[in-house]
Protein backbone atom coordinates (compact mmCIF):
# COMPACT_ATOMS: atom_id res chain seq x y z
CA UNK A 1 0.00 0.00 0.00
CA UNK A 2 2.99 2.47 1.25
CA UNK A 3 4.84 1.91 -2.24
CA UNK A 4 1.46 2.48 -4.29
CA UNK A 5 0.91 5.40 -2.59
CA UNK A 6 4.86 6.80 -3.48
CA UNK A 7 4.04 5.77 -6.47
CA UNK A 8 1.18 7.72 -7.04
CA UNK A 9 2.43 10.87 -5.03
CA UNK A 10 6.57 10.83 -5.82
CA UNK A 11 6.03 12.36 -9.16
CA UNK A 12 3.87 15.43 -8.27
CA UNK A 13 7.18 17.08 -5.89
CA UNK A 14 9.54 14.66 -4.90
CA UNK A 15 10.06 13.10 -8.49
CA UNK A 16 8.31 15.72 -10.70
CA UNK A 17 8.60 14.86 -14.51
CA UNK A 18 9.20 18.39 -15.15
CA UNK A 19 11.19 19.91 -12.28
CA UNK A 20 13.60 17.01 -11.42
CA UNK A 21 13.60 14.67 -14.89
CA UNK A 22 13.20 18.29 -17.10
CA UNK A 23 10.92 15.96 -19.48
CA UNK A 24 8.00 17.60 -21.45
CA UNK A 25 9.25 21.19 -21.31
CA UNK A 26 8.18 21.54 -25.18
CA UNK A 27 3.90 21.72 -24.19
CA UNK A 28 4.47 23.05 -21.17
CA UNK A 29 5.39 26.27 -22.72
CA UNK A 30 3.11 26.39 -25.53
CA UNK A 31 -0.12 25.68 -23.70
CA UNK A 32 -0.10 27.52 -20.42
CA UNK A 33 -0.97 30.89 -21.89
CA UNK A 34 -4.91 30.32 -20.43
CA UNK A 35 -5.95 28.08 -17.74
CA UNK A 36 -8.42 25.83 -19.84
CA UNK A 37 -6.36 24.83 -22.63
CA UNK A 38 -3.78 23.92 -19.80
CA UNK A 39 -6.35 22.17 -17.78
CA UNK A 40 -7.39 20.48 -20.52
CA UNK A 41 -4.08 19.21 -21.75
CA UNK A 42 -3.41 18.10 -18.42
CA UNK A 43 -6.19 15.89 -18.52
CA UNK A 44 -5.28 14.24 -21.94
CA UNK A 45 -1.73 13.49 -21.28
CA UNK A 46 -2.45 12.01 -17.10
CA UNK A 47 -5.13 9.74 -19.25
CA UNK A 48 -2.38 8.93 -21.61
CA UNK A 49 -0.10 8.40 -19.62
CA UNK A 50 -1.96 5.78 -17.10
CA UNK A 51 -3.47 3.74 -19.81
CA UNK A 52 -0.68 3.18 -21.95
CA UNK A 53 1.12 2.17 -19.14
CA UNK A 54 -1.66 -0.28 -18.13
CA UNK A 55 -1.39 -1.42 -21.66
CA UNK A 56 2.16 -2.16 -21.92
CA UNK A 57 2.81 -3.26 -18.77
CA UNK A 58 -0.11 -5.61 -19.42
CA UNK A 59 2.12 -7.29 -22.76
CA UNK A 60 5.42 -6.71 -21.39
CA UNK A 61 6.56 -10.37 -20.98
CA UNK A 62 5.49 -10.49 -24.51
CA UNK A 63 7.32 -7.75 -26.13
CA UNK A 64 10.65 -9.11 -28.10
CA UNK A 65 13.12 -6.54 -26.80
CA UNK A 66 14.48 -5.54 -30.58
CA UNK A 67 11.06 -3.64 -31.41
CA UNK A 68 9.97 -2.79 -27.66
CA UNK A 69 10.19 1.01 -28.35
CA UNK A 70 7.97 0.59 -31.46
CA UNK A 71 5.44 -1.14 -30.04
CA UNK A 72 5.50 1.62 -27.09
CA UNK A 73 4.99 4.08 -29.56
CA UNK A 74 2.19 2.92 -31.15
CA UNK A 75 0.22 1.84 -27.74
CA UNK A 76 0.69 5.66 -26.95
CA UNK A 77 -0.21 7.01 -30.30
CA UNK A 78 -3.21 5.31 -30.55
CA UNK A 79 -4.28 6.27 -27.51
CA UNK A 80 -2.99 10.07 -28.50
CA UNK A 81 -5.49 9.64 -31.34
CA UNK A 82 -8.46 8.25 -29.50
CA UNK A 83 -8.32 11.00 -26.27
CA UNK A 84 -7.84 13.60 -29.43
CA UNK A 85 -10.77 12.20 -31.35
CA UNK A 86 -12.48 12.49 -28.38
CA UNK A 87 -11.57 16.05 -27.09
CA UNK A 88 -12.42 17.12 -30.62
CA UNK A 89 -15.71 15.66 -30.14
CA UNK A 90 -16.33 16.65 -26.57
CA UNK A 91 -14.32 20.18 -26.27
CA UNK A 92 -14.20 21.20 -29.59
CA UNK A 93 -13.72 24.93 -28.47
CA UNK A 94 -10.88 24.46 -26.24
CA UNK A 95 -8.91 21.99 -28.30
CA UNK A 96 -8.87 24.05 -31.30
CA UNK A 97 -6.83 25.96 -28.90
CA UNK A 98 -4.34 23.34 -28.28
CA UNK A 99 -4.61 22.55 -32.19
CA UNK A 100 -1.65 19.98 -32.42
CA UNK A 101 -0.30 20.00 -29.04
CA UNK A 102 -2.79 17.10 -27.96
CA UNK A 103 -0.98 15.13 -30.96
CA UNK A 104 2.11 15.95 -30.22
CA UNK A 105 1.67 14.18 -26.65
CA UNK A 106 3.09 11.36 -28.82
CA UNK A 107 6.20 12.59 -28.55
CA UNK A 108 5.89 13.91 -25.04
CA UNK A 109 9.18 12.09 -23.49
CA UNK A 110 7.12 11.99 -20.14
CA UNK A 111 4.96 9.27 -21.37
CA UNK A 112 7.87 7.53 -23.71
CA UNK A 113 9.91 7.81 -20.40
CA UNK A 114 7.74 6.29 -17.84
CA UNK A 115 6.70 3.20 -20.17
CA UNK A 116 10.38 2.21 -20.98
CA UNK A 117 11.95 2.82 -17.28
CA UNK A 118 8.59 2.25 -15.41
CA UNK A 119 5.88 -0.14 -17.08
CA UNK A 120 8.17 -2.33 -18.70
CA UNK A 121 9.29 -3.72 -15.54
CA UNK A 122 6.22 -3.15 -13.17
CA UNK A 123 2.55 -4.90 -12.78
CA UNK A 124 -0.32 -3.49 -14.38
CA UNK A 125 -1.96 -1.98 -11.50
CA UNK A 126 1.38 -0.54 -10.26
CA UNK A 127 2.01 1.04 -13.67
CA UNK A 128 -1.50 2.22 -14.16
CA UNK A 129 -0.77 4.56 -10.98
CA UNK A 130 2.72 5.44 -12.33
CA UNK A 131 1.12 7.14 -15.25
CA UNK A 132 -1.27 8.99 -13.82
CA UNK A 133 0.91 10.24 -10.66
CA UNK A 134 3.45 11.70 -13.31
CA UNK A 135 0.26 13.09 -15.31
CA UNK A 136 -0.54 14.65 -12.22
CA UNK A 137 2.60 15.62 -11.52
CA UNK A 138 3.06 17.22 -15.20
CA UNK A 139 -0.40 18.49 -14.24
CA UNK A 140 0.88 20.18 -11.31
CA UNK A 141 3.66 22.35 -12.48
CA UNK A 142 1.11 23.33 -16.17
CA UNK A 143 -1.50 24.61 -14.08
CA UNK A 144 0.77 26.59 -11.98
CA UNK A 145 2.40 28.11 -14.37
CA UNK A 146 -0.91 28.60 -16.55
CA UNK A 147 -3.05 30.62 -13.94
CA UNK A 148 0.43 32.68 -13.40
CA UNK A 149 0.41 32.98 -16.76
CA UNK A 150 -3.26 34.15 -17.73
CA UNK A 151 -3.72 35.56 -14.62
CA UNK A 152 -0.95 38.40 -15.58
CA UNK A 153 -1.00 38.10 -18.60
CA UNK A 154 -4.53 39.02 -19.30
CA UNK A 155 -5.63 39.58 -15.90
CA UNK A 156 -8.53 36.85 -15.67
CA UNK A 157 -8.40 33.39 -14.40
CA UNK A 158 -10.06 30.48 -16.57
CA UNK A 159 -11.75 33.65 -18.51
CA UNK A 160 -13.19 35.51 -15.51
CA UNK A 161 -11.72 38.94 -14.48
CA UNK A 162 -9.77 38.96 -11.45
CA UNK A 163 -7.32 41.89 -12.03
CA UNK A 164 -9.77 44.75 -14.18
CA UNK A 165 -7.25 45.64 -17.04
CA UNK A 166 -6.68 49.15 -18.20
CA UNK A 167 -8.95 47.87 -21.38
CA UNK A 168 -11.57 47.20 -19.35
CA UNK A 169 -11.58 50.24 -17.23
CA UNK A 170 -9.54 48.54 -14.35
CA UNK A 171 -6.12 49.57 -13.10
CA UNK A 172 -3.96 46.77 -14.28
CA UNK A 173 -1.52 46.78 -17.54
CA UNK A 174 -1.64 43.37 -18.56
CA UNK A 175 1.89 42.09 -18.76
CA UNK A 176 2.20 41.07 -22.44
CA UNK A 177 5.40 39.50 -21.97
CA UNK A 178 3.56 36.65 -20.02
CA UNK A 179 1.38 35.63 -23.39
CA UNK A 180 4.62 34.66 -25.08
CA UNK A 181 6.65 31.39 -25.08
CA UNK A 182 9.31 32.90 -23.10
CA UNK A 183 7.69 33.66 -19.88
CA UNK A 184 7.19 29.93 -19.27
CA UNK A 185 10.34 29.55 -19.72
CA UNK A 186 11.07 32.02 -16.83
CA UNK A 187 8.29 30.67 -14.75
CA UNK A 188 9.41 27.00 -14.77
CA UNK A 189 12.63 28.13 -13.99
CA UNK A 190 11.66 29.66 -10.95
CA UNK A 191 9.52 26.81 -10.20
CA UNK A 192 12.43 24.81 -10.10
CA UNK A 193 14.68 27.03 -8.13
CA UNK A 194 11.93 27.05 -5.70
CA UNK A 195 11.51 23.20 -5.56
CA UNK A 196 15.48 22.58 -5.39
CA UNK A 197 15.83 25.37 -2.84
CA UNK A 198 12.97 23.38 -0.41
CA UNK A 199 14.47 20.01 -1.40
CA UNK A 200 18.10 20.46 -1.94
CA UNK A 201 18.27 16.56 -2.29
CA UNK A 202 17.03 17.46 -5.81
CA UNK A 203 20.01 19.84 -6.69
CA UNK A 204 22.40 18.19 -9.21
CA UNK A 205 26.11 17.51 -8.78
CA UNK A 206 28.24 19.58 -10.66
CA UNK A 207 29.68 17.17 -13.87
CA UNK A 208 32.97 18.79 -13.49
CA UNK A 209 34.95 21.19 -11.55
CA UNK A 210 37.76 24.06 -12.45
CA UNK A 211 40.45 22.86 -11.52
CA UNK A 212 42.47 25.31 -9.62
CA UNK A 213 46.55 25.43 -10.94
CA UNK A 214 49.25 25.93 -8.70
CA UNK A 215 52.73 27.06 -9.90
CA UNK A 216 54.15 24.50 -9.13
CA UNK A 217 52.26 22.74 -12.33
CA UNK A 218 53.08 25.48 -14.48
CA UNK A 219 56.53 24.77 -13.67
CA UNK B 1 16.86 -16.32 -11.16
CA UNK B 2 15.94 -19.21 -12.40
CA UNK B 3 17.36 -21.19 -15.42
CA UNK B 4 14.30 -20.65 -17.42
CA UNK B 5 15.00 -16.92 -18.42
CA UNK B 6 17.44 -17.15 -20.72
CA UNK B 7 15.37 -19.61 -23.00
CA UNK B 8 12.29 -17.37 -22.13
CA UNK B 9 14.50 -14.20 -23.32
CA UNK B 10 14.97 -16.17 -26.37
CA UNK B 11 11.72 -17.26 -27.43
CA UNK B 12 10.50 -14.08 -26.99
CA UNK B 13 13.36 -12.33 -29.06
CA UNK B 14 12.51 -15.11 -32.24
CA UNK B 15 11.15 -13.66 -35.27
CA UNK B 16 7.81 -15.40 -34.70
CA UNK B 17 7.34 -13.77 -31.63
CA UNK B 18 8.68 -10.15 -33.40
CA UNK B 19 6.17 -10.77 -36.06
CA UNK B 20 3.23 -12.17 -33.83
CA UNK B 21 3.61 -9.14 -31.54
CA UNK B 22 3.81 -6.30 -34.04
CA UNK B 23 0.79 -7.67 -35.80
CA UNK B 24 -0.83 -8.45 -32.95
CA UNK B 25 -0.69 -4.73 -31.31
CA UNK B 26 -1.09 -2.88 -34.81
CA UNK B 27 -4.55 -4.92 -35.10
CA UNK B 28 -5.53 -3.99 -31.82
CA UNK B 29 -4.17 -0.33 -32.08
CA UNK B 30 -5.92 -0.08 -35.46
CA UNK B 31 -9.25 -1.71 -34.35
CA UNK B 32 -8.97 0.89 -31.37
CA UNK B 33 -8.46 4.27 -33.09
CA UNK B 34 -10.90 3.88 -36.23
CA UNK B 35 -13.50 2.01 -33.60
CA UNK B 36 -12.81 6.24 -32.04
CA UNK B 37 -12.74 7.58 -35.29
CA UNK B 38 -16.07 6.29 -36.60
CA UNK B 39 -17.80 6.98 -33.54
CA UNK B 40 -16.71 10.30 -32.74
CA UNK B 41 -17.17 11.51 -36.22
CA UNK B 42 -21.09 12.94 -36.72
CA UNK B 43 -20.35 14.75 -33.62
CA UNK B 44 -17.24 16.24 -34.37
CA UNK B 45 -18.94 16.94 -37.75
CA UNK B 46 -21.78 18.69 -35.92
CA UNK B 47 -18.98 20.59 -33.89
CA UNK B 48 -17.19 22.04 -37.23
CA UNK B 49 -20.57 22.99 -38.74
CA UNK B 50 -21.95 24.91 -36.09
CA UNK B 51 -18.12 26.57 -35.42
CA UNK B 52 -18.17 27.89 -39.04
CA UNK B 53 -22.03 28.87 -38.68
CA UNK B 54 -21.01 30.82 -35.59
CA UNK B 55 -18.95 32.42 -37.41
CA UNK B 56 -21.01 33.39 -40.32
CA UNK B 57 -23.46 34.78 -37.93
CA UNK B 58 -20.34 36.72 -36.02
CA UNK B 59 -19.08 38.52 -39.22
CA UNK B 60 -23.13 39.07 -39.90
CA UNK B 61 -23.44 41.14 -36.73
CA UNK B 62 -26.40 38.63 -36.15
CA UNK B 63 -24.11 35.94 -33.31
CA UNK B 64 -25.77 36.23 -29.74
CA UNK B 65 -23.81 34.39 -26.78
CA UNK B 66 -25.72 31.87 -25.40
CA UNK B 67 -28.30 31.43 -27.96
CA UNK B 68 -28.86 28.54 -30.27
CA UNK B 69 -26.67 28.46 -33.33
CA UNK B 70 -28.62 26.18 -35.62
CA UNK B 71 -31.79 28.28 -34.92
CA UNK B 72 -29.82 31.52 -35.22
CA UNK B 73 -28.75 30.13 -38.62
CA UNK B 74 -32.29 29.64 -39.82
CA UNK B 75 -32.41 33.30 -40.79
CA UNK B 76 -29.55 32.92 -43.21
CA UNK B 77 -29.84 31.76 -46.68
CA UNK B 78 -27.50 29.16 -47.80
CA UNK B 79 -27.30 29.21 -51.27
CA UNK B 80 -24.47 27.58 -54.53
CA UNK B 81 -23.59 30.20 -57.01
CA UNK B 82 -21.15 29.55 -60.17
CA UNK B 83 -18.79 31.83 -60.00
CA UNK B 84 -17.92 31.89 -64.15
CA UNK B 85 -21.78 33.61 -64.70
CA UNK B 86 -22.98 34.84 -60.68
CA UNK B 87 -26.06 33.08 -61.27
CA UNK B 88 -27.77 30.87 -58.51
CA UNK B 89 -27.00 26.94 -58.78
CA UNK B 90 -30.30 24.37 -57.14
CA UNK B 91 -28.42 21.95 -54.81
CA UNK B 92 -30.38 19.12 -52.98
CA UNK B 93 -28.43 19.91 -49.97
CA UNK B 94 -26.10 23.35 -50.07
CA UNK B 95 -24.64 23.37 -46.75
CA UNK B 96 -23.01 20.08 -47.31
CA UNK B 97 -21.28 21.63 -50.76
CA UNK B 98 -17.06 22.24 -49.79
CA UNK B 99 -15.39 24.29 -51.90
CA UNK B 100 -12.19 23.30 -50.95
CA UNK B 101 -12.78 19.66 -51.49
CA UNK B 102 -14.21 21.14 -54.98
CA UNK B 103 -11.24 22.67 -56.03
CA UNK B 104 -9.15 19.45 -55.39
CA UNK B 105 -11.26 17.58 -57.83
CA UNK B 106 -10.65 18.76 -61.87
CA UNK B 107 -14.36 18.13 -62.89
CA UNK B 108 -15.22 20.58 -60.51
CA UNK B 109 -12.18 23.39 -60.53
CA UNK B 110 -10.49 25.11 -62.67
CA UNK B 111 -6.63 26.18 -62.29
CA UNK B 112 -6.21 30.09 -61.43
CA UNK B 113 -3.38 31.35 -63.66
CA UNK B 114 -0.30 32.16 -61.80
CA UNK B 115 -0.19 35.48 -62.54
CA UNK B 116 -3.68 36.01 -61.35
CA UNK B 117 -3.43 33.71 -58.32
CA UNK B 118 -2.96 36.44 -55.76
CA UNK B 119 -4.30 34.42 -53.31
CA UNK B 120 -2.09 31.74 -53.37
CA UNK B 121 -4.74 28.58 -53.73
CA UNK B 122 -3.79 27.36 -57.66
CA UNK B 123 -7.35 25.90 -57.78
CA UNK B 124 -10.70 27.28 -57.29
CA UNK B 125 -13.94 25.15 -57.37
CA UNK B 126 -16.67 26.12 -60.17
CA UNK B 127 -19.30 26.52 -57.56
CA UNK B 128 -19.15 28.60 -54.19
CA UNK B 129 -21.66 29.10 -51.50
CA UNK B 130 -22.72 31.88 -50.85
CA UNK B 131 -24.67 32.94 -47.12
CA UNK B 132 -27.57 35.81 -47.56
CA UNK B 133 -29.62 37.79 -45.22
CA UNK B 134 -32.71 39.24 -46.13
CA UNK B 135 -34.94 41.73 -44.75
CA UNK B 136 -38.24 41.00 -43.83
CA UNK B 137 -39.36 42.59 -47.24
CA UNK B 138 -37.40 40.27 -49.23
CA UNK B 139 -34.65 42.47 -50.33
CA UNK B 140 -31.17 41.33 -49.66
CA UNK B 141 -29.50 43.07 -46.30
CA UNK B 142 -26.15 41.49 -47.01
CA UNK B 143 -24.01 38.43 -48.33
CA UNK B 144 -21.72 36.74 -46.48
CA UNK B 145 -19.00 34.89 -49.15
CA UNK B 146 -16.42 32.53 -48.25
CA UNK B 147 -12.94 33.34 -48.46
CA UNK B 148 -9.08 31.42 -48.19
CA UNK B 149 -5.86 32.24 -49.50
CA UNK B 150 -2.20 31.56 -48.33
CA UNK B 151 -0.92 33.57 -45.39
CA UNK B 152 2.92 33.76 -43.75
CA UNK B 153 2.60 30.33 -42.96
CA UNK B 154 -0.38 28.73 -43.31
CA UNK B 155 -4.25 28.97 -45.49
CA UNK B 156 -6.53 31.25 -43.84
CA UNK B 157 -10.19 30.29 -44.06
CA UNK B 158 -12.66 33.02 -43.32
CA UNK B 159 -15.93 34.53 -44.05
CA UNK B 160 -16.20 38.30 -45.49
CA UNK B 161 -19.70 40.20 -44.87
CA UNK B 162 -21.10 42.69 -47.73
CA UNK B 163 -22.96 45.12 -47.92
CA UNK B 164 -25.94 44.74 -51.05
CA UNK B 165 -24.07 47.17 -52.90
CA UNK B 166 -21.31 44.61 -53.30
CA UNK B 167 -18.25 47.36 -51.98
CA UNK B 168 -19.20 48.05 -48.61
CA UNK B 169 -17.58 45.66 -46.21
CA UNK B 170 -19.42 44.43 -43.01
CA UNK B 171 -16.87 42.27 -41.38
CA UNK B 172 -14.21 40.10 -42.22
CA UNK B 173 -13.59 36.97 -39.82
CA UNK B 174 -11.16 33.61 -40.23
CA UNK B 175 -11.97 30.42 -38.48
CA UNK B 176 -8.61 28.81 -39.76
CA UNK B 177 -5.44 29.51 -40.16
CA UNK B 178 -2.04 28.71 -38.17
CA UNK B 179 -0.34 32.42 -38.38
CA UNK B 180 2.46 32.88 -35.55
CA UNK B 181 0.74 33.09 -32.02
CA UNK B 182 1.53 36.33 -30.81
CA UNK B 183 2.03 38.44 -33.82
CA UNK B 184 -0.16 37.29 -37.07
CA UNK B 185 -2.84 35.69 -34.90
CA UNK B 186 -3.62 38.89 -34.13
CA UNK B 187 -6.05 39.13 -37.42
CA UNK B 188 -8.76 37.33 -34.67
CA UNK B 189 -8.23 39.84 -32.57
CA UNK B 190 -11.84 42.09 -32.40
CA UNK B 191 -9.60 45.51 -32.18
CA UNK B 192 -8.37 44.43 -35.49
CA UNK B 193 -11.30 43.15 -37.10
CA UNK B 194 -13.29 46.20 -36.02
CA UNK B 195 -11.56 48.39 -38.60
CA UNK B 196 -13.23 46.54 -41.38
CA UNK B 197 -16.58 47.62 -41.23
CA UNK B 198 -17.13 50.55 -43.82
CA UNK B 199 -14.03 49.75 -45.67
CA UNK B 200 -14.89 49.91 -49.63
CA UNK B 201 -13.28 46.89 -51.88
CA UNK B 202 -12.98 49.08 -55.02
CA UNK B 203 -12.43 53.29 -55.95
CA UNK B 204 -16.05 54.17 -58.04
CA UNK B 205 -13.81 53.37 -61.34
CA UNK B 206 -13.90 49.70 -59.97
CA UNK B 207 -10.08 49.40 -59.20
CA UNK B 208 -9.65 47.42 -56.52
CA UNK B 209 -8.21 49.61 -53.79
CA UNK B 210 -8.83 47.79 -50.22
CA UNK B 211 -5.42 47.34 -48.81
CA UNK B 212 -3.58 46.63 -45.50
CA UNK B 213 -0.52 48.69 -44.84
CA UNK B 214 2.14 48.83 -43.13
CA UNK B 215 2.23 51.17 -40.22
CA UNK B 216 -0.86 53.61 -39.73
CA UNK B 217 -3.62 53.70 -42.19
CA UNK B 218 -4.36 57.34 -43.46
CA UNK B 219 -7.25 57.88 -40.87
CA UNK B 220 -9.91 58.85 -43.20
CA UNK B 221 -9.17 56.49 -46.00
CA UNK B 222 -11.72 54.46 -46.91
CA UNK B 223 -9.80 51.69 -48.37
CA UNK B 224 -6.66 51.33 -45.76
CA UNK B 225 -6.62 48.80 -42.86
CA UNK B 226 -3.65 48.97 -40.25
CA UNK B 227 -1.55 46.41 -40.50
CA UNK B 228 -0.43 44.73 -36.99
CA UNK B 229 3.44 45.17 -36.47
CA UNK B 230 5.36 41.85 -37.10
CA UNK B 231 2.44 40.59 -39.33
CA UNK B 232 3.41 42.52 -42.96
CA UNK B 233 3.54 39.11 -44.68
CA UNK B 234 -0.15 38.03 -43.15
CA UNK B 235 -2.03 41.47 -43.78
CA UNK B 236 -0.63 40.99 -47.17
CA UNK B 237 -2.11 37.93 -47.32
CA UNK B 238 -5.26 38.43 -45.74
CA UNK B 239 -5.46 41.47 -48.69
CA UNK B 240 -4.54 39.78 -51.43
CA UNK B 241 -7.48 37.02 -50.52
CA UNK B 242 -9.97 39.48 -49.94
CA UNK B 243 -8.84 41.07 -53.49
CA UNK B 244 -9.02 37.68 -55.08
CA UNK B 245 -12.23 36.55 -53.68
CA UNK B 246 -14.26 39.53 -54.14
CA UNK B 247 -12.81 40.45 -57.95
CA UNK B 248 -13.49 39.50 -61.43
CA UNK B 249 -12.12 36.21 -61.47
CA UNK B 250 -14.05 35.32 -58.40
CA UNK B 251 -16.71 36.21 -57.06
CA UNK B 252 -17.09 39.80 -59.38
CA UNK B 253 -19.85 38.42 -61.41
CA UNK B 254 -22.10 37.45 -58.70
CA UNK B 255 -21.54 40.32 -57.01
CA UNK B 256 -22.22 42.58 -60.14
CA UNK B 257 -25.77 40.80 -59.95
CA UNK B 258 -26.26 41.44 -55.93
CA UNK B 259 -25.74 45.33 -56.84
CA UNK B 260 -27.72 44.95 -59.72
CA UNK B 261 -30.59 43.84 -57.40
CA UNK B 262 -30.32 46.13 -55.43
CA UNK B 263 -30.59 49.42 -57.25
CA UNK B 264 -33.44 47.43 -58.95
CA UNK B 265 -35.29 47.01 -55.63
CA UNK B 266 -34.12 50.56 -54.26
Amino acid sequence: MAEKRKVLIDPIVDNNPITLQVLGICSALAVTTALLPALLMCVALTVVAAMSGAAISSIRHHIPNNIRIIVQMTIIASFVIVVDQALKAYAFETSKQLSVFVGLIITNCIILGRAEAFAMNNGVGMSFLDGLGNGLGYSAVLILVAAMRELFGAGTLLGYPILETVAAGGWYEPNGLMLLPPSAFFIIGLIIWAVRTARPKQVEKPEYQIHEVHRTEVL
Amino acid sequence: MSSSEPTKQRSRDSLGNVIVVALGVSIVCSILVSTAATVLKPRQEANEERFRQTIVLDVANLYEPGADVGSLFEQIETRIVDLETGDYVDMDDPAAFDPVAASRDPAQSIAIPPGEDIAGIKRRSNLAPVYVVRTPTGAVEQVILPVYGKGLWSTLYGFLALEPDGNTVRGLQFYEHAETPGLGDGIDKPAWRAQWPGKQLTDAAGEPRIEVVRGMAAPDSPYQIDGLSGTTLTGRGVMNLVRYWTGAEAFGPYLERIREEAENNG
